[in-house]
């Protein structure tokens, strides 16, 4: 009841819908609950899509963006097709996750948002995906000791991979890359300016 | 002196029934049993050939009867229709052979099953009169009286002016066009559905006004009705006391709604809070500055909105409105639109529990609704304060699971509505004591105050009886618009909720329903479901005790009394359902073409097995509306039932005399089955009431039975749909084996 | 005449990566079935569907136009064409979201000019079993089959990505019948109704979120397996992976006994076409399709 000048009102649904991808559509929900009992990993969301849907319409904007809820996304799209007023909820989990990192607002050591920068950092240090340095860095992110266990629990999945030509230690000199290397940092810097002046304004 | 019966007995021996029955023997026992002067077999009865057969033996024979077998009396209703000859038709196809298996152990028993329906419908023949239409009706007026004149009243006019029918519109207040009038704007009703809509109703009034057909009182109201369709007698009075007699030939009741009172609502603080509103004054707010709104006390902007839905609605709470009244949830989101046309920054915040959205614009205007940001929250309300200059909303939000409160400058309460039904004439009901003699029910202590709106003079009472909830009683399942007083229309809110586009789409129905009462009742003939039947009832006044049971049973309110309370029967008002027959106790009730004897004379020349013979009689009564065609439609899919059915089509179970009951058991039948249409509130009984009517008397024939020592099981009501094809068959199964399980009847002589 | 695609096989199907079995199996099937698979000229990583959080909308945009427009460029006219569910996908909606949105694509052609390209967006995008329904056929398939795959009963596991939100073909989001149908074309026993056939393996969290994924990992194998499979097949290489490598692991936890071979579709296919074992890419399993095996060295 504390903040009742700013509950229910416009203001964060309309920062959703500027600043988050695809945030537009989140004023459209009906709050039927068909995605929330769509979700292979229903039961771990802290807070629902349906859920967070009303919360965003309720201005609970910290709640909201401090949450690990849209992190447990796996990108199945079930609560797409099955949206009966066709919301993108797959996109807008992505665009609130996002714009959480972006605002510093997101819990800090959640998995999924150290596995996902990782990855983002891996395809766009040289524009294809290093599989050896993604895991090795996944390992790692929590820490040596832990990363020296997560390896050793992995390994037999690590030596099957390498056996079976799958998984190549020849990654960690180099490994694929773009050619266009520069021309790729530059785009990406491009764009990345150009959003920003969108989104931070 | 009496006529000399011939009656002319046709055996169609098409669609397979000369291959399974033996059709001489069906020759002799019309002859025989069912004295017929003339009975023929042809291959294709209802070809030219065979119909101009009939025709020319009609003729040359002077044939004043006839009994057609055949298939059942629904099919070839017209092909079969001889010059008002009575007629009677015996279903050997549906009601035999399509319901037996074709091999030689059933062979005995389909013939027999037919050889009965031969001999029942010849009886019946014997038994019915030639139909002669009323002459009451001498002169008819085709004027249609409109009581109401809000958007209902002034469509119904304009569309009877368009069929060519005058009319008179009755209006209370100073104005026309109603609960509208008062609107900003409208639902939309056009594609896209996205945008509040002008309600258009001045051009409406003005084509009303302008239009020869139509006559206008306003400041009026009807202070008295009497007559039937075709001749109603109206007193329209003036505020001033000036009244005039006016004559009509349908009325049509639409006089809306009246808004819940807010006063009771003291959660929500609309007696001390200026900035607590209803829609309607909400409306009237906008309206004034045309889209512009102000905040009632004056002081300050409205920067946000929040519209509490089902105020006072669809709750259990005492002298709240259990029911949805249907427009409030699209009325808020038209009127948050109304602050976003204004300035889209103001914030609205709809709570609701459950949104509907019915009608035409339904999802597309909440869809839109939400496009334009109104914030939409499903949670409950417990109560509106005043908070310095704001409004403090406490409410649950139903999908966080939290309480919380918001600030708010303006609430607006969704209210509802409460239809203008005028009192229910069987609010305070008369029962009938011991002897017949009336006395008020003790346990209904209300008295309804509201005001009458027709101020009919029938002896059941002032106005339109209601369902429920308050709403006048219109066969919302058959035949919407008709109320249980025939000629007298309901259309729009006054008979269940709705908004504006339904309320004009119900006033146009009702025209064509007025008009064709009006047509009708011009020719003597009855309105639907009997569309056509010149029949009428008649009684024989020297038997009848003037117990006024048909008085009171009649669903349609069509018989008043004398003086010495012998019924007057107001013959346009009546619908033929027959309900006033099977009421009567001493049986002085009868139509021409269907009476006590009509079926009691079926029941009695079925031919009955001794008891040692296993072949049990199962009779069956079977609604003609609903039953028989589903039984028909069971033998179109070949869905068999015993053989020792005989079944009787009556107009409407309410049409079922105890006699027949009583006088079946003593000539030996096993079992008996009613089939009557669904009753109660829900009901599909196309007389709204007979079926009803009919399971309460049923209710008491226990008693025969055990007068009779015979076991209760024996007689079962049943109700039965139309679409119940799989049942019907079965309930006569099931009455099979519960002859086989009590023995025969020892009745048998 | 072979007919021809711009061809993006994404990362995880080059050479030493997680499915680069599946990009063998597949250069297998494309040359019996005649089609040449054109690489498009230093294509670059799509950013799946976990690149959000690192890369907002813009960035992860630019990289999927940066691909359609060197397929424009390089390969004109042509179909693109990707093996991958997450590449397919992640192309496919960056070009239908620069179709709809009008500042996205302006601000997309600026970012592109800093790498000298122009993104036309009009080249249609495809998965490989699209090529296959949709431009091969069923029927063509089936005339090549020259070892039926008898006796094997094989559940077609769909998954996500490759049937939502776009899906194959008009096929049902709740069931799809494209992989039964194919396996009943090379002539197997498809595993038609289990009820795990579009679940969720996990995708990129089986990394970061191991517990969670394994636990539907199981639920798929175990309905499969419950179904009567002799083995799995799947069109998206984190779907074979995830449900292939973490059995040793799932059986420890939850004391099963899984060995349940996870193949591609163009492994089978490779192999009713009468390719060999190295060929078919069936040497790369983890664990063995014992039963495609024998068929392949019959």
């Amino acid at each position: 009841m504390s903040d009742m000048i700013n509950q229910y009102r416009n203001n964060f649904l309309k920062e959703v819908e500027s600043k988050v991808e695809e945030g537009e559509w989140v004023k459209n929900c009906m709050q039927c609950g068909v995605c929330a009992g769509s979700c292979p990993l229903g039961d771990a969301w802290e807070h629902t899509p349906q859920k967070i849907f009303m919360m965003i319409r309720a201005g609970k904007k910290q709640e909201v963006l401090s949450s690990d809820a849209m992190w447990m996304c796996t990108s199945c799209y079930n609560c797409i097709v099955r949206c009966p007023r066709e919301l993108p909820i797959t996109h807008i989990m992505h665009g609130l996750a996002h714009y959480a990192k972006r605002l510093g607002l997101a819990p800090k050591n959640n998995p999924t948002l150290k596995f996902a920068q990782i990855f983002w950092n891996n395809l766009t240090k040289t524009g294809r995906v290093n599989e050896l340095k993604v895991g090795l860095s996944l390992y790692f992110m929590n820490g040596f000791v832990e990363g020296i266990k997560t390896s050793l629990k992995m390994q037999k999945v690590g030596l099957n991979m390498i056996k079976n030509k799958r998984f190549s230690i020849a990654e960690a000199w180099g490994g694929h890359s773009v050619k266009d290397k520069s021309g790729l940092h530059k785009m990406l810097k491009k764009a990345y300016d150009l959003e920003s002046a969108r989104v931070d304004k | 002196m009496a006529e000399e019966i011939k009656t002319g007995c046709y055996i169609c021996t098409g669609c397979g029934i000369g291959e399974r029955l033996d059709d001489k023997q069906m020759q002799t026992i019309a002859t025989r049993d069912g004295k017929a002067k003339f009975v023929k077999s042809h291959q294709f009865l209802c070809s030219d050939d065979g119909v101009k057969t009939i025709n020319d033996d009609i003729k040359s024979e002077q044939l004043n009867r006839l009994v057609i077998a055949g298939c059942s009396r629904r099919a070839k209703m017209n092909t079969f229709e001889f010059d008002n000859i009575p007629t009677s038709r015996a279903n050997i196809r549906e009601g035999v052979i399509w319901v037996r298996p074709d091999n030689d152990e059933s062979s005995e028993t389909t013939q027999e099953m037919a050889n009965d329906y031969i001999r029942m419908a010849c009886a019946e023949a014997r038994t019915m009169k030639q139909v002669a239409p009323s002459e009451e009706q001498s002169t008819i007026n085709k004027n249609i009286l409109i009581v109401g004149g809000g958007i209902a009243g002034l469509t119904a006019a304009i569309e009877a002016s368009k069929a060519g029918y005058q009319s008179s519109i009755v209006e209370k207040s100073g104005k026309l066009g109603g609960f509208v009038a008062n609107l900003y704007k409208s639902i939309p009703h056009k594609s896209p559905y996205n945008e509040p809509q002008e309600t258009q109703i001045e051009n409406l009034i003005k084509t009303a006004e302008d239009d020869r057909n139509i006559t206008i009182y306003l400041d009026s109201i009807v202070s008295k009705t009497e007559g039937a369709p075709g001749r109603f007698e109206a007193d329209i009075t003036k505020e001033s006391g000036a009244s005039k007699t006016h004559k009509f030939g349908a009325i049509i009741q639409n006089n809306g709604f009246t808004q819940f009172d807010a006063n009771i609502l003291d959660e929500f603080s609309y007696k001390t809070q200026k900035n607590v509103i209803t829609q309607s004054e909400l409306e009237s707010i906008a309206k004034k500055g045309k889209g512009k709104i102000q905040k009632p006390d004056g002081k300050g902007e409205i920067k946000t909105a929040v519209f509490i839905q089902c105020a006072g609605q669809r709750s259990d709470k005492e002298n709240h409105l259990s029911y949805c009244s249907g427009f409030c949830c699209s009325t808020s989101i038209k009127q948050a639109m109304y602050f976003k046309e204004q300035n889209p920054d103001i914030d609205t915040i709809i709570m609701y529990d459950d949104l509907r959205v019915p009608g035409v614009a339904g999802e597309d205007f909440y869809r839109a609704g939400q496009k334009k940001g109104i914030v939409f929250s499903k949670a409950k309300v417990s109560q509106v304060t005043g908070d310095g200059d704001n409004l403090k909303v406490e409410f649950k939000d139903l999908i966080l699971d939290e309480d919380t409160a918001i600030s708010a400058d303006l609430v607006v309460l969704a209210t509802g509505l409460v239809a203008n039904s005028g009192p229910d004439p069987y609010a305070t009901p008369i029962e009938l004591d011991a002897d017949g003699k009336e006395i008020e029910n003790p346990e209904v202590q209300k008295i309804d105050v509201t005001e009458s709106v027709l101020n009919l003079q029938y002896r059941q009472g002032t106005d339109l009886p209601h369902l429920k909830n308050g709403f006048t009683d219109s066969h919302f399942i058959c035949f919407p618009y008709e109320t249980r007083r025939t000629g007298i229309y309901a259309a729009g809110p006054v008979r269940r909720p709705m908004d504006i586009l339904q309320t004009k789409d119900d006033a146009t129905g009702a025209v064509m329903r007025a008009i064709s009462v009006i047509e009708n009742s011009n020719k003597g003939r009855a309105q639907f479901p009997r569309s056509g039947d010149l029949s009428f009832p008649e009684f024989r006044k020297e038997g009848c005790t003037q117990c006024k049971r048909c008085t009171v049973e009649c669903p349609f309110g069509a018989i008043n009394e004398d003086e010495k309370g012998y019924p007057i029967f107001n013959e346009a008002r009546c619908r033929r359902c027959g309900t006033c027959m099977g009421a009567c106790p001493v049986r002085v009730i009868s139509f021409a073409n269907y009476s006590v004897e009509t079926v009691n004379q079926q029941i009695k020349n079925c031919d009955m097995p001794d008891e040692f013979d296993e072949k049990p009689r199962i009779l069956v009564l079977a609604c003609e509306n609903d039953a028989y065609p589903a039984l028909d439609m069971a033998a179109q899919n070949r869905i068999e039932y015993s053989a020792y059915a005989r079944i009787i089509p009556v107009r409407c179970l309410g049409s079922t005399s105890v006699s027949w009951i009583t006088d079946a058991l003593n000539s030996g039948y096993d079992g008996i089955v009613m089939m009557g249409c669904k009753k109660g509130d829900d009901y599909q009984c196309h007389f709204v009431k007979g079926s009803e009517m009919a399971h309460e008397r049923m209710a008491k024939v226990g008693d025969t039975l055990e007068s009779l020592q015979l076991e209760s099981e024996r007689v079962a009501v049943h109700e039965v749909a139309i679409s119940d094809i799989q049942t019907a068959p079965a309930l006569i199964e099931d009455m099979a084996k519960v002859v086989e399980k009590v023995g025969m009847n020892p009745f048998k002589f | 005449m072979a007919t021809e695609y711009s061809f993006y096989p994404g990362c995880s199907s080059q050479k030493g990566a997680s499915s680069s079995n599946y990009l063998n199996s597949v250069k297998t099937m494309a040359d019996k079935l005649d089609i040449k698979l054109n690489e498009i000229p230093d294509w670059n990583c799509c950013s799946a569907s976990i690149g959000y959080a690192g890369g907002g909308q813009l960035p992860r945009l630019a990289l999927s136009a940066r691909n359609i427009a060197l397929s424009e460029k390089h390969n004109q006219g042509q179909t693109i064409v990707s093996p991958c569910a997450a590449c397919w996908l992640a192309t496919k909606e960056a070009s239908e979201r620069l179709k709809e949105n009008e500042t996205l694509k302006k601000e997309t052609q600026i970012v592109l000019k800093e790498v000298g390209l122009k993104v036309e967006n009009e080249t249609p995008i495809k998965h490989m079993v699209e090529v296959l329904i949709e431009d091969i056929g069923f029927d063509k398939i089936k005339k090549q089959v020259t070892k039926p795959l008898k006796d094997i009963k094989i559940a077609g596991y769909v998954g996500c990505q490759t049937n939502r939100p776009f899906g194959i073909n008009g096929e049902s989001y709740e069931n799809p019948k494209y992989l039964d149908n194919l396996i009943d074309t090379l002539g197997g026993t498809p595993i038609e109704n289990y009820d795990k056939k579009v679940q969720c393996c996990g995708g990129a969290l089986a990394f970061s979120e191991p517990e969670k994924s394994q636990m539907m990992i199981k639920d798929i194998i175990e309905s499969a397996a419950d179904a009567g499979a002799d083995m799995i097949v799947t069109p998206c290489p984190v779907c074979q992976m995830n449900v292939e490598v973490y059995q040793d692991q799932i059986n420890t936890k939850y004391k099963t006994n899984f060995k349940m071979p996870v193949t591609y579709y163009s492994s089978l296919i490779s192999v009713a076409f009468g390719a060999n074992i190295k060929n078919s890419a069936l040497d790369q399993q983890i664990i063995p399709a014992t039963k495609l095996n024998a068929i392949a060295k019959s």
